[in-house]
């Protein structure tokens, strides 16, 4: 074997560890979509991080809101998308306020 | 205060409350077109009345949220029965509820500030809870067109959160 040029499992042992480093980052910071048709949140609750960003998609001809009770709120006009980043750790509720029998979840991890 | 109403939307239940023998008792689709069309009309104006009349900030918004919807679904009933080719008709639960809405906003009119904004958001539940009890009861089960039926549907999520917003500002109003 010559020195300098690694073996076989060496360099695909590298080419394992660089695609990770690459692959990391875009794992750290998703985009989650969530649907809203005919008043429904789909899916109605989902699983996130810190960073990534929750993309509500309005397929309804109503205004929406995404609206956590003492926390955070977003407008979503109708037959449009709006979008969040998580800032916060932690299981949270919201809710439509202009129809507040529309309900969903986000289960933020740190 | 609600009585008018009250009794103009047991008018359009007692419709659905008759034998099923009286077939014709049951409102047709062109019928069911015209009362959920009214139903929308009237709280839109209903909305505009407030708009012009209230200072209350959760009021104003709450009537200019009712005002958006209801156009949005007015839109949304339109563009169907063209669709469809359904002629929306005229019929005594239409007009009951016309009639009921004349008088209610005949007294709401003499009404000013908190008065006002307490009385309107008030019969806004009290509306919105009639209305959802003939969509379910008598409006969707009679619908023969699926896609009417599901228009109503919508219709009926759509007011279910109206009524629990209106309580949510009326409970801020106490």
């Amino acid at each position: 074997m010559k020195a300098g040029v690694p073996d076989r499992p060496v360099r695909l042992a590298i080419l394992t560890l660089a695609s990770i480093a690459i692959a990391m980052p875009a794992a750290a910071a998703a985009t989650i979509q969530v649907t809203i048709d005919k008043l429904v949140f789909s899916p109605a609750s989902v699983d996130a991080k810190v960073g990534d960003t929750i993309e509500w998609v309005n397929k309804d001809v109503f205004a929406h809101t995404a609206t956590v009770k003492g926390g955070w709120e977003v407008m979503i006009p109708p037959r449009k998308s709006a979008s969040l980043t998580l800032k916060a750790a932690g299981a949270v509720d919201y809710f439509c306020r202009f129809h507040p029998n529309m309900k969903g979840h986000v289960d933020v991890a740190p | 205060m609600f009585t008018r109403y009250t009794v103009a939307l047991a008018a359009l239940l007692l419709v659905g409350a008759a034998p099923a023998s009286y077939a014709a008792d049951k409102p047709t689709d062109p019928q069911i077109a015209h009362i959920a069309y009214t139903a929308g009309v009237l709280d839109i104006e209903a909305a505009k009345q407030a708009i012009k009349k209230s200072k209350n900030k959760e009021v104003v918004d709450f009537a200019k949220d009712m005002e958006r919807d209801h156009e949005a679904v007015n839109k949304q009933a339109l563009d169907l029965v063209k669709k469809l080719k359904v002629k929306p008709e005229d019929n005594a639960t239409s007009q009951a509820l016309t009639k009921a809405a004349k008088e209610e906003r005949a007294k709401l009119a003499k009404l000013k500030g908190a008065a006002f904004d307490k009385a309107y958001i008030e019969n806004e539940v009290a509306y919105h809870k009639q209305v959802n009890g003939a969509l379910e009861t008598l409006l969707i089960p009679s619908a023969s067109n699926a896609e009417l039926k599901s228009l109503l549907e919508t219709g009926l999520k759509i007011f279910q959160g109206h009524e629990q917003h209106a309580e949510h500002v009326a409970g801020m109003l106490k």
